[in-house]
């Protein structure tokens, strides 16, 4: 759904084909013709399967991976599982190893993607919502510099923000991984586009006639109509936390603070290194496949707001 | 880095969403203000402390040098023009828009093409096949350069296990000549999915006048697809055409991750971003490193604009 505002919006407000119609009606209209006229082709659904074995064989390899001891892993094809099922034994080994880090990691990676996502996500969209409703000195040439940091490399920041932290003495905390996570221009961005849509001028008039304060009108009135703009952020913010590498590589020496993703990355030097003569390759594996599983399932939750966001054009949520 | 000259595809932000009130600053006006900038204050806080003074010091910190005779000195330039003439830099710039100019075309082509066949209904299962190619997203990337890793692998891959049986020589995937389309090949794996969604939401959202319009000119399916569809959903290809160029020249993860397994094909200077990286942590040379980093910065912002410039023309041109 984020990918609704972000491309819906633009497409509503900018697109080179100047169109009279309220954006309101059309999601429906145009599903009536999509899916109901079109003859479904037997042919294209095979291509498509085809295509989709291409995405899921490396999962399903990974599955069957983490069953087999690593004797298994050599021995056996890899697509299929072996005849004993070492998955128990595996993801023992996984938390047990250097004395259940593993699982510090995945504390880690939870807490660190949590706080960001849900301090971007807030932070976002109060900022979106003064932008989209708010005519005042200085709002776009603040709002035109933030849009220019989209475009910012994180290279180009990492490396001065490492060395501002280290001054700080902030390296190696857990606010090293937090902090920089929380600044999202383009959750801004997308949250402007989305409150502009979804938060009628005349409801804020009114709550204004009524005596509301302007925070006030914020906090009781726009932010349940924003709350959808705002999961989705709070989701995409959540994924790219999570699955961030550079910034903990860069931030963070003691293994205890790792993320699930710098932690198996060094897991997997260790084990390439030729000095693993522990089962190193199937709890890599193993803790690989583990890794995944929350965000799998997030995403299954996370579907339903797009479907429910395509459903109304992401306009009313 | 002016930051105001930089325009997304979507049309100036100054689009007013409220009427102009000209009266002078009303009591009511001072208050709304207020609370504007009460409301945009904690994110323009983070925002300048973690985006504004990083980029602020990386270009102090690139125009001195530090060394161990002499301390840190104030070079100017000295920084920017050793690194136009870095053979490491600017292979890994090189390599990066090779990358660029051959996967970001492959991706977007057929996520565009993925996100019409779902948007025009002709397919059975449709909500299965749109999860199952967006759920690589999902995986981290260093969780899936690992995981194509073993697989190009030699030792327990599928592809070198089935070669085997076959009594042929599996493809050297992790090869000086393949690398970089194995890397290509999981970028791809990991984003297509990703860039399919954002399409599918921006035709889905397509007025259904225009198609009535087709319909009644007798446009087929492919025609309208060409003709209206891809025409109207411009803004978002733009979008992630942006998006591709700016990740593609920072690649790091995967590379870095399968570093481990070839390192004798990925060197530490594979892409700039990792070349950055050992400068500034194996070499302890950050005031080069912040030049290499700016470079690469301004190259993709230049890469950006011009990708948006281009397409502009061409919607001119088209009218």
């Amino acid at each position: 759904m984020t990918t609704q505002t972000a491309a819906g919006g633009p497409t509503r407000t900018g697109s080179p084909l100047d169109r009279p119609s309220p954006p309101r009606q059309r999601s429906r209209r145009s599903r009536a013709y999509s899916s109901d006229r079109p003859r479904r082709s037997i042919v294209l659904t095979v291509v498509m399967c085809a295509v989709l074995l291409y995405f899921l064989i490396p999962l399903w390899w990974l599955l069957v991976a983490s069953t087999k001891s690593n004797a298994n892993l050599f021995s056996t094809f890899g697509l299929w599982f072996s005849s004993t099922n070492s998955l128990w034994v595996n993801i023992q080994t996984v938390f047990t190893s250097d004395n259940g880090v593993y699982l510090l990691w995945l504390r880690n990676s939870l807490v660190y993607s949590v706080t960001s996502a849900v301090g971007s996500a807030f932070l976002a969209t109060m900022a979106g919502y003064a932008f989209a409703k708010y005519r005042f000195p200085g709002g776009n040439a603040i709002f035109s510099g933030i849009l220019g940091a989209i475009m910012i490399p994180m290279t180009a920041l990492t490396i001065p923000t490492y060395l501002l932290f280290a001054n700080a003495g902030l390296t190696n905390t857990p606010w090293a991984v937090i902090l920089p996570s929380l600044a999202s221009p383009f959750g801004v961005y997308l949250m402007r586009v989305y409150a502009a849509d979804s938060v009628d001028d005349t409801l804020i008039e009114a709550a204004r006639v009524d005596g509301a304060g302007e925070l006030r009108i914020f906090f009781t009135v726009a932010l349940r109509l924003l709350s959808p703009g705002l999961v989705t952020v709070l989701l995409f913010a959540l994924v790219s936390t999570w699955n961030n590498y550079f910034l903990p590589l860069i931030m963070l020496n003691s293994p205890d603070l790792y993320p699930l993703t710098v932690g198996l990355a060094q897991w997997q030097a260790t084990a390439a290194g030729g000095s693993g003569s522990r089962a190193l390759f199937s709890s890599i594996i193993t803790g690989s496949f583990l890794s995944i599983i929350p965000l799998v399932i997030a995403f299954l939750f996370l579907q339903r707001y797009w479907q429910s966001g395509l459903a109304s054009g992401a306009v009313k949520g | 880095m002016t930051a105001a000259d930089v325009r997304l595809p979507q049309g100036p932000p100054t689009t007013p969403t409220e009427p102009v009130r000209r009266r002078g600053p009303s009591p009511m006006r001072r208050r709304e203000n207020a609370a504007a900038y009460i409301l945009i204050t904690p994110f323009v806080v983070v925002f300048a402390l973690f985006i504004v003074v990083p980029l602020v010091y990386s270009g102090y910190l690139s125009l001195f040098r530090d060394q161990l005779v002499g301390g840190t000195t104030f070079v100017a330039l000295d920084n920017y023009t050793r690194a136009l003439t870095d053979s490491s830099f600017l292979t890994g710039v090189g390599r990066m828009a090779i990358f660029l100019l051959i996967q970001v075309p492959i991706m977007l082509g057929l996520a565009l093409v993925f996100a019409l066949l779902l948007d025009s209904g002709v397919l059975y299962l449709q909500r299965f096949v749109r999860l199952g190619i967006f759920i690589p997203y999902a995986v981290p990337s260093v969780i899936a350069a690992l995981m194509w890793g073993y697989l190009y692998g030699p030792d327990f891959g599928p592809a070198a296990q089935i070669a085997k049986n076959l009594h042929i020589s599996a493809p050297p995937f992790l090869s000086q000549n393949w690398m970089l389309g194995s890397i290509m090949n999981i970028v791809s794996w990991e984003f297509i999915g990703y860039n399919m969604i954002i399409l599918y939401a921006a035709l889905r959202s397509i007025p259904s006048e225009l198609f009535d319009a087709a319909a009644v000119d007798g446009a087929g399916r492919v025609r309208t697809a060409w003709s209206i569809k891809i025409p109207a959903i411009r803004p978002a290809i733009i979008l992630t055409a942006i998006f591709s160029v700016i990740g593609s020249f920072q690649l790091f993860n995967e590379p870095n991750l399968l570093r481990t397994i070839a390192p004798n094909v990925i060197g530490i200077d594979y892409t700039p971003n990792m070349y950055a990286y050992n400068l500034a942590f194996i070499n302890r040379d950050s005031n080069y490193a912040a030049a290499i980093a700016f470079i690469l910065g301004v190259v993709i912002m230049v890469v950006s604009y011009s990708v948006q410039l281009s397409t502009q023309r061409k919607e001119r041109a088209a009218r």
